[in-house]
C-alpha cells in the first residue's frame, strides 16, 4: 500500500493550496445556498454533491496533465468543435427559437460548450508555437480562429455564449500582446457599429436589452426575473435575512434560483456583507490565477492562466450584473455557485489547468 | 538571431505580459467595484424600498365577510336570514372562450334562459376579473357534475356562499326591502363614505327598506387575514387575523301576523296601511299593496322579470305607505276641529244649519256638501261623526289658509315623519307662502274652502296620517315612527333597546281634545259614518272616514261611483285608534280606488284592531308568513 499512498500524494501535490482552499470555500457556500434555494430538496443537494465530487475529480486529473500535453489537445478539440457547430447549423434541433442543440441520440449536446475551453487552448498553442517570431499576421490568424466559432454561435442565435466566447478569445489576444491601438481602434469601431448590431439583433434580444433598461415596462413578462431578483437582493440589506430565511427565495418569487439566479438568493439571505465576501473570494481566485500566470515558465501557461482567471471573473461579473439588474438577462451561471454539472465541470477543469500550470514548473520539452 | 537577442526579446515580452496582467487586474478591480457599488445601492441605499416591496410581495390581506344580521319581528319570528348554498360562478378573464364555456356548462346542468339573461346583465356591469354568479342554489348532484368536469371549464367555480332569504312573503317586501349585488354606484358611494375597506369581502349591500337604512348595523365589520403567500398566490401560512364582527340582529316593533291580517283584509284592493303604537311610535304594521318577492333581487334579477315588475300598472315597487301621496280628504276634519277649538274660532257647542251648499261672499260658486240637502243643525261633534263638509268650509274660511297650515304642521302633515326607512315622501301642506314660491301666484279664497275638507293641494302619506292619528290618541305627543325596537349583538345574545324617535308634547287643551275624540267615537257608533265597522267589537274605537278624489267632478255634476271605471274611483281613507280609554294602536288605511272610506277602508282597520286587541283573525285566513316562520 505505501506505493499507492505515495502515488496519491504525488497526484495531490499538483493541487495549488491557495486555489484549492478558495474553490472549496466557494463550493461550501454554494452547497448551503443551493440547499436553501431548493427548499432543502434532497435530490438537489445530493445531485449538487455528486456534481462537485465529479468536478473536483476532473480538477485533480487536469492538475496532473502537464501543460505541454494539454496544448496538443487544443487544436483537434477546436476543429471538432467547429465541425460540430457547422453540424448544428445544418441539422441542429431548434429549442426556444434558436438552433443550439445537437441530438446525439442518447443526449442533447451544445457544441458551444466544447469551444469555451478549446478556443483559448488552441490560441495559446498557436502563440506558443510562434513565440519567437510573433508578428501582426499571427494576431490576424488568431483573430480569424476566434471569429469562426464566434460567428457560428452568433448565428444560432446565442448572443450570450458568443459574447462570452469572444471575451475569452479577446483576453488571450490581449495577454499575447495585441497592440493597444488595435484594441482602442476596435473599441471605437465597435461603439460606432452598435446601431448596426442593434438592427441585426433578434426581437427577443432587443426586448431583453429594453427590459433591462426599464424592467417595469414588462413586470409580468421579461422584466419579472429582474424585478424579483433586485427586490430579493435589495431586501437583504446589510446583513441579509439569514440562511433559509429569505422570503423572496423561500416563497418562489425568484425564478431559476438554484441555477442562474442563485446570487439573488445569496444576496437576500446574506446581505451586502455576504456579497462583499463573495466578490472578495472571486477576486482572490483571480489574483491567485494572475500570480500563477506571472510565474508560469511558458507562454502557453501564462496565456492560459491569465485568460482562465479573467474568464472566470467575467462569468461572475456578467451573472451578478444580470441578477442585480445592470446587465441584460443572458443565461450565464454564477461560477462555482450555480447548480449544474456541465458548467461546474468545465470550470473546475479550468481550475485544474491553472493548477497544472502552477505546479509544472519545468520548461516543457518542445 | 543570436541567443542574447532572443533572451532580450523574451525579457521584453515578459515585461509586456506583466504590464498586461496589471491591466487585466485593473479591469477586474473596476468590474468588482461596479458590482459592489450596485450592491451598495440596492442593499443599503434602497434597502427600505425593497424590503417593503418584498413584504407586499409575500403578504396578502384576505377579507372575511361578516355574517349579516337577522331581522326578526316583535315575537322573534325570522323575517330575513342567511343560508349557505352552492353557486356556480364564472370569471370572464379566466375563461378561454366565454360562449364555449357557457355552452359547456349548459350541456352539463340546466341553465334557464332567465338565469342566462341575468348572468349577462351582471357581466355587463362587472369587471373582467370579477366573479359573476351564473346559477345559485345548486343541488348536490349539480355540484358533483360540475366538480367532475371542472378541468374542461376554465374560469368556472362552485363556491359555498351565504344568501339572504326573505321568508315572510311579498307582504314584507316594502318593510324589509332587499339586498342586491354591489354595483358601481354602490361602490362609489362606499368609497365616498370611506367604507370601501369594510366591503372588501362582501358581494351584497342593502338596496331598499330596512336592509338599506340599517345597512351599517346589519353588515358588521369585515375581518382580514394576513396571509403569507408564495409567488403563485397560494397561502403558505397565516400571519395574523382580525376576525370579522358579525352584523347586528334587528327586532322590529312590527308583528308579522298582524301585517298578514292587514294584507289579507285588503283582498284584491291596492293601497297602504300603517299601524302605530301611539305610545312608543313603534310601527306595528306597514302594508303596501301589492307587494313583490324580494328574493328575486338578492342575486340579481333577470331583466324580463324586472321589466314586468317595473312597468306593471299596479306599480308593486312603490311603497304606498311611505311614498304614496293622496289628498287626506275628510280624515283631516278631526284636526281641523281641534284647530278651530284651540285657535278660539269655535266652541264645541257652536252649531250651524247646513243647507248642503256653501258660497263665499260675493261669489256664486257653490261648494257642495257630500250629502245632498245638507245635515241640518250640526255642532262640532256631529260635524265629525257626520263628516259635514259645510261646517269645515266655514271653519276654513274663518281660519284662513296660513293658520290652518301652521296648526296642521304641528301634527306632521306635509313633513317627513322621520321613520327609520329611506325614501319617505314629505307630502304637501299648502300655504300662501308655498303657493307663491311654487306657482308665483296669489292664494285664492276658494282654495281655502276645499283645503278645509282635505282636498285641493293637500297631499299626505298614509304614514303621516297614522302619526297624526297617534297624536290624537296619545294626547298630542309628536312621535317619530320606528320599525326597529331593539338590536342584538349575535355574540352577546342580549337585546339592546334601540333609542326611540324624537318626542315632543304638543300643548292641547284636554277639554278640546276630548270633544274631538268624542266626535271620532261617534263616527263608530250607530248613526256615525263608520258605525258598521265597529259593530260587535269588544273594545271602543275612535275613527274618521275619508275619500280622496281621483278625478275632478265638474260643477253641477255629481260623483257617481257606478259610472266610473275602477281606476277613477275615489281613494278610500280611514283613520282610527283603539281602545279609546287607553289607546294602544292607531291606524291609517288608504285603499286606492276603494270608493268609500266607510265601506272599504274601515273594515280593514277593524280586522287589524280585532287581531291586535283580541287575537281574533279572519276565519278563512291562512297565515302563510306565520307558517313559514314557525
Amino acid at each position: 500500500m505505501p506505493r499507492t499512498s505515495h502515488w496519491i500524494v504525488r497526484r495531490l501535490s499538483h493541487l495549488d493550496g491557495i486555489l484549492l482552499t478558495l474553490v472549496l470555500v466557494l463550493l461550501g457556500i454554494s452547497l448551503a445556498v443551493v440547499a436553501s434555494a431548493s427548499g432543502q430538496s434532497p435530490a438537489r443537494i445530493s445531485g449538487h454533491l455528486v456534481n462537485i465530487g465529479l468536478a473536483l475529480g476532473v480538477m485533480v486529473v487536469m492538475a496532473n496533465v502537464p501543460p505541454h500535453l494539454l496544448s496538443r489537445v487544443g487544436p483537434p478539440l477546436f476543429v471538432a468543435g467547429v465541425v460540430l457547430l457547422i453540424g448544428v447549423a445544418l441539422f441542429g434541433e431548434v429549442r426556444n427559437g434558436s438552433r443550439r442543440w445537437l441530438n446525439l441520440g442518447f443526449m442533447a449536446f451544445q457544441p458551444s460548450e466544447l469551444l469555451k475551453l478549446a478556443l483559448p487552448l488552441t490560441l495559446a498553442w498557436y502563440f506558443q508555437r510562434n513565440e519567437a517570431v510573433l508578428r501582426a499576421k499571427h494576431f490576424l490568424v488568431a483573430g480569424v480562429l476566434l471569429l469562426v466559432p464566434f460567428l457560428l454561435i452568433l448565428r444560432q442565435p446565442d448572443l450570450g455564449t458568443a459574447l462570452m466566447l469572444g471575451a475569452s478569445g479577446f483576453y488571450l489576444l490581449f495577454f499575447a500582446g495585441l497592440p493597444w491601438k488595435v484594441i482602442f481602434g476596435g473599441g471605437v469601431l465597435g461603439a460606432a457599429g452598435l446601431p448596426v448590431v442593434w438592427g441585426l439583433m433578434h426581437d427577443y434580444q432587443q426586448r431583453r436589452v429594453l427590459t433591462l433598461l426599464d424592467p417595469t415596462s414588462d413586470p409580468l413578462g421579461a422584466g419579472y426575473h429582474i424585478i424579483q431578483s433586485t427586490i430579493a437582493i435589495g431586501s437583504g440589506g446589510l446583513f441579509g435575512k439569514g440562511w433559509m430565511q429569505g422570503t423572496q427565495s423561500q416563497l418562489d418569487f425568484i425564478p431559476e434560483r438554484t441555477t442562474d439566479f442563485v446570487f439573488a438568493v445569496f444576496g437576500e439571505e446574506f446581505g451586502y456583507v455576504g456579497a462583499i465576501f463573495l466578490v472578495g473570494l472571486y477576486l482572490a481566485i483571480v489574483a491567485r490565477g494572475l500570480v500563477i500566470a506571472a510565474r508560469a515558465p511558458t507562454l502557453f501557461g501564462r496565456l492560459m492562466a491569465a485568460t482562465l482567471s479573467l474568464n472566470l471573473f467575467t462569468y461572475a461579473f456578467v451573472n451578478m450584473g444580470m441578477v442585480s439588474g445592470i446587465l441584460p438577462v443572458v443565461g450565464v451561471p454564477l461560477p462555482l455557485m450555480s447548480y449544474g454539472g456541465t458548467a461546474l465541470i468545465t470550470l473546475l477543469l479550468g481550475m485544474g489547468i491553472l493548477m497544472s500550470v502552477a505546479t509544472h514548473r519545468q520548461l516543457n520539452k518542445s | 538571431m543570436g541567443f542574447a537577442t532572443q533572451l532580450k526579446n523574451l525579457d521584453r515580452e515578459l515585461a509586456r505580459f506583466h504590464g498586461r496582467l496589471k491591466a487585466g487586474a485593473a479591469l477586474v478591480a473596476l468590474l468588482a467595484a461596479a458590482l459592489l457599488a450596485r450592491g451598495f445601492y440596492l442593499q443599503v441605499v434602497q434597502h427600505e424600498h425593497y424590503i417593503q416591496r418584498a413584504e407586499s410581495n409575500r403578504i396578502s390581506r384576505v377579507p372575511t365577510a361578516p355574517n349579516r344580521g337577522l331581522i326578526l319581528d316583535r315575537n322573534d319570528r325570522i323575517l330575513a336570514e342567511n343560508y349557505s348554498a352552492y353557486t356556480l360562478e364564472l370569471t370572464r378573464a379566466r375563461t378561454d372562450n366565454l360562449e364555449a364555456t357557457l355552452a359547456g356548462v349548459g350541456a352539463l346542468i340546466e341553465i334557464t334562459p332567465g338565469q342566462l339573461r341575468r348572468f349577462r346583465r351582471l357581466l355587463s356591469e362587472s369587471h373582467e376579473f370579477e366573479t359573476v354568479p351564473l346559477k345559485s342554489k345548486l343541488t348536490d348532484e349539480e355540484v358533483a357534475i360540475i366538480a367532475a368536469n371542472r378541468y374542461r371549464l376554465p374560469g368556472v367555480e362552485v363556491k359555498a356562499r351565504l344568501f339572504r332569504n326573505y321568508q315572510a312573503g311579498p307582504g314584507m317586501a316594502h318593510v324589509l326591502g332587499f339586498v342586491g349585488r354591489i354595483n358601481d354606484r354602490d361602490l362609489q358611494q362606499l368609497r365616498d363614505n370611506g367604507r370601501e375597506q369594510n366591503y372588501k369581502g362582501s358581494a351584497h349591500i342593502g338596496k331598499t327598506g330596512l336592509e338599506q337604512s340599517y345597512e351599517t348595523l346589519l353588515h358588521g365589520r369585515t375581518g382580514f387575514d394576513q396571509m403569507e403567500t408564495d409567488a403563485s398566490g397560494r397561502a403558505v401560512r397565516m400571519l395574523s387575523r382580525i376576525p370579522p364582527v358579525p352584523g347586528k340582529d334587528l327586532r322590529l316593533h312590527l308583528d308579522v301576523a298582524l301585517q298578514a291580517v292587514a294584507e289579507h283584509a285588503f283582498g284584491d284592493y291596492l293601497g297602504g296601511l300603517v299601524a302605530l303604537d301611539p305610545n312608543t311610535g313603534g310601527v306595528l304594521a306597514l302594508v303596501s299593496r301589492p307587494g313583490f318577492d324580494p328574493n328575486l333581487f338578492v342575486d340579481g334579477i333577470d331583466p324580463e322579470t324586472w321589466k314586468s315588475l317595473n312597468e306593471s300598472p299596479e306599480r308593486p315597487m312603490v311603497n304606498r305607505a311611505l311614498r304614496g301621496i293622496y289628498p287626506p280628504g275628510s280624515t283631516i276634519k278631526p284636526l281641523m276641529a281641534l284647530a278651530g277649538l284651540e285657535l278660539g274660532l269655535r266652541k264645541p257647542s257652536d252649531s250651524i244649519n247646513d243647507p248642503g251648499v256653501f258660497s263665499l261672499p260675493n261669489s256664486s260658486h257653490q261648494f257642495r256638501d257630500w250629502k245632498r240637502g245638507g245635515h241640518g243643525v250640526v255642532d262640532l261633534r256631529r260635524s265629525i261623526s257626520q263628516s259635514c263638509d259645510v261646517y269645515y268650509y266655514r271653519l276654513a274660511v274663518d281660519m284662513g289658509i296660513d293658520r290652518m297650515h301652521d296648526y296642521l304642521a304641528q301634527f306632521g302633515l306635509g313633513q317627513k315623519t322621520g321613520i327609520d326607512l329611506d325614501g319617505e315622501s314629505a307630502g304637501l301642506l299648502p300655504s300662501r307662502d308655498w303657493k307663491q314660491r311654487r306657482f308665483k301666484q296669489p292664494w285664492y279664497p276658494g282654495e281655502t274652502v276645499i283645503a278645509g275638507i282635505g282636498q285641493g293641494y293637500h297631499l299626505t302619506t298614509p304614514l303621516q296620517l297614522a302619526v297624526a292619528t297617534a297624536m290624537l290618541a296619545n294626547g298630542g305627543v309628536r312621535i317619530e315612527p320606528r320599525l326597529v325596537q331593539a338590536v342584538r349583538d349575535p355574540l352577546a345574545h342580549t337585546w339592546q333597546p334601540q333609542p326611540g324617535g324624537a318626542r315632543a308634547q304638543l300643548a292641547i287643551t284636554p277639554k278640546h281634545l276630548e270633544v274631538v275624540r268624542e266626535g271620532m267615537m261617534d263616527v263608530m257608533r250607530p248613526g256615525g259614518t263608520a258605525a258598521r265597522s265597529a259593530a260587535g267589537a269588544p273594545y271602543t274605537v275612535a275613527g274618521k272616514t275619508g275619500t280622496a278624489q281621483v278625478v275632478g267632478i265638474k260643477q253641477g255634476a255629481r260623483y257617481d261611483a257606478s259610472r266610473l271605471a275602477r281606476e277613477h274611483l275615489d281613494h278610500a281613507l280611514f283613520i282610527a285608534y283603539a281602545p279609546t280609554e287607553n289607546p294602544t294602536i292607531a291606524v291609517a288605511v288608504m285603499v286606492e280606488n276603494g270608493g268609500s272610506g266607510s265601506g272599504v277602508a274601515a273594515p280593514i282597520a277593524r280586522a287589524v284592531f280585532d287581531y291586535y286587541l283580541t287575537g281574533k283573525r279572519p276565519g278563512e285566513m291562512k297565515l302563510e308568513a306565520e307558517n313559514a316562520a314557525d
